[in-house]
């Protein structure tokens, strides 16, 4: 197996009292799609939120490139190479699909033609539309302009919260087949679904959360093949 | 790409010929009207307000932040260009009570106006770190706050011998023309836009349209806030200080809460979010409230009805009209030129399709 890019180690988070997460450890492995899956209010976003410091944990470490991260903000750690895209795309309404793609890039100095144009090349529909206003994209077009925004950062890891969440099935592949892409060029993606069927085909890695502690893990294909997780998670 | 390009240029152009047919009436009307008229002083007060508005419209429209403190931090940029342009020999006439008062100096104009700037930022830092961590409704009691006790501060005894206390400031640098308020109020202004312009702005834009996702893309909140914040009370503190050049005597009562309500009207009518909507609506709530319907106060024109002040009745019905038929403000979150754009895009459409029409027939 690869290099470990990010490793948690005991992670604890707390909202208002209530222990989210409960201690998990996971590893990250460099150059994978590795996928989260669980139900409401398992504890997936939080952990997702910790990692890009938005909330700080209450307790366990994140390790990212061998270097402790735990508690950093959030500014510190999308320059370091992690960032999130957030759950409901949470696009800039106001602003064109070109002035959210330069957000996405808000922390480099340097130029940005070339990601500009990958992110094009990915999403052709975003640069027809770049001098729109976010607001007024539909729901596929928000979803890609917020990976394509988070691409933006030229990221080492893109952590992705539910990004199949209210799209049509025909858009939700769409999404999956960029990912896949996404990750073909080197990025690593930690990626976290309710959509625990089209993630598990996705993925190389599964980790299962149940209200806040880790139940299972595998390659995706064998959580896909297990008993337990085709009744409690695909229906099946 | 190439239409987003082409409607950028058609932009540029648009603003250009915007601002030169503005400022050359603006000229036009300073070489051939007395320095005296109604409309010169409407003018004058209007650079004032408009400067006041944009740096409201700046926290309030660009960075999401309800702030209700600019009245306080024009306050602190009146008193400063005021005490600090008192010629000396005048100055024991002035701050009689108080033996001349502790300042001893007296500085030109510009370097006066700018100090007010910064004691309106360095207090806008000072009160930032508490104030800004509230949201909202709360952000904007905290602000409003913040202003009434400015303003009792600077009237209250204890500061007297600085400030002169409750009694007014005048004989201070005054009587400039309207070149004067327009080159300090467009300048000012035309910084507030380039700063909206650069990344900076881009990042408050996005703090205010989505405070979590613009912290997820490493946007340090705390820092842009603060830096909105100073900024438009540097801008507000310019204005203070102008407007206390355009009255000629300053007095804390003056820059109470209805001050800053007037200016949050402005920016609310011309539009949250839009500079040149913030000044098209200062000019004409300053030239209604002075000017347009001072007819309206003669008790020969309805007899009975109208009397004194009686255009504060009709201003009122006025705006509401407007605020009821713009519910986003007269220009919304757009800017003049961009408006005026895209009605030229409609019609260009339209002929267009016209032609295409008369083709096939």
């Amino acid at each position: 197996m690869s290099e470990t890019i990010l490793k948690i180690n005991d992670l604890k988070v707390n909202y208002g009292g209530i222990e989210a997460v409960k201690g998990i450890s996971f590893d990250v492995p460099k150059g994978q799609i590795v996928t989260l899956i669980g139900a409401n209010g398992a504890g997936k976003s939080s952990t997702l939120r910790s990692i890009s410091g938005l909330v700080k944990p209450s307790g366990g470490t994140i390790e990212f490139e061998g270097e402790n991260i735990t508690g950093k903000d959030p500014t510190a750690i999308v320059k370091k190479g992690i960032t999130l895209v957030p759950e409901g795309r949470k696009i800039f309404p106001d602003l064109t699909v070109l002035e959210n793609l330069k957000i996405g890039a808000y922390l480099r100095k340097d130029d940005l033609t070339d990601d500009l144009n990958w992110v094009y090349d990915l999403f052709p529909r975003l640069k027809e539309r770049s001098w729109q206003e976010g607001g007024t994209l539909s729901g596929g077009e928000q979803q890609m302009l917020a990976v394509g925004r988070a691409l933006m950062s030229r990221p080492k890891v893109i952590m992705m919260d539910e990004p199949s969440l209210g799209l049509a099935p025909i858009i939700v592949r769409g999404i999956f087949d960029i990912i896949k892409e996404i990750n073909a060029r080197g990025v690593t993606v930690l990626l976290i679904e309710q959509n625990a069927n089209m993630a598990l085909k996705t993925a190389h890695i599964g980790y299962v959360l149940e209200t806040g502690r880790l139940t299972m893990s595998g390659s995706g294909e064998e959580l896909l093949a297990n008993d337990q997780i085709k009744a409690a998670y695909l229906g099946t | 790409m190439k239409i987003a390009a082409k409607r950028n240029n058609t932009n540029s152009i648009v603003t250009l010929v915007c601002v030169a047919v503005l400022l050359i009436t603006l000229l036009v009307i300073n070489k051939f009207v007395r320095s005296d008229s109604m409309i010169m002083v409407v003018l004058q007060k209007t650079c004032v307000y408009a400067l006041a508005a944009v740096s409201m419209n700046l926290l309030n429209g660009f960075t999401g932040l309800f702030s209700l403190g600019q009245a306080g931090f024009m306050a602190l940029g009146a008193y400063s260009y005021a005490l600090l342009t008192i010629p000396v020999e005048v100055r024991a006439n002035v701050l009689y009570k108080h033996a001349g008062g502790i300042i001893d100096f007296c500085l030109p104009f510009i370097p006066a106006l700018l100090i007010g700037g910064v004691i309106a930022a360095i207090f806008a830092f000072i009160i930032g770190l508490p104030v800004l961590r509230l949201k909202s409704d709360y952000l904007a009691i905290a602000t409003l706050g913040f202003a009434e006790i400015m303003k009792n501060i600077i009237m209250s005894n204890d500061v007297a011998p600085l400030t002169n206390g409750p009694d007014p400031l005048s004989q201070y640098a005054t009587g400039f023309g309207l070149p004067t308020y327009l080159a300090i109020s467009a300048i000012s202004i035309l910084i507030i836009v380039l700063l909206i312009e650069s990344s900076y702005g881009r990042a408050f834009k996005a703090i205010r349209d989505d405070e979590i996702a613009a912290e997820a893309m490493g946007i340090n909140l705390t820092k842009h806030k603060m830096m909105s914040f100073i900024i438009s009370a540097f801008f507000a503190g310019i204005a203070g200080g102008l407007l206390a050049m355009f009255n000629t005597t300053v007095s804390a009562v003056s820059y109470s809460t209805i001050m800053t309500y007037e200016i949050l009207l402005i920016v609310v009518i011309g539009g949250i979010g839009s500079i040149s909507g913030s000044i098209f609506a200062t000019f004409l709530f300053v030239a209604c409230r002075e000017w347009w319907l001072r007819f309206l106060d003669s008790e020969t024109l309805i007899p009975g009805i109208t009397r004194g002040s009686f255009r504060m009745v009709v201003f009122s019905v006025v705006i509401m009209i407007i605020v009821l038929f713009f519910s986003r403000g007269m220009f919304g979150d757009k800017e003049l030129p961009q408006i005026i754009t895209n009605a030229m895009e409609k019609v260009r459409r339209k002929r267009a399709v016209a032609d295409k029409v008369g083709e096939s027939k």
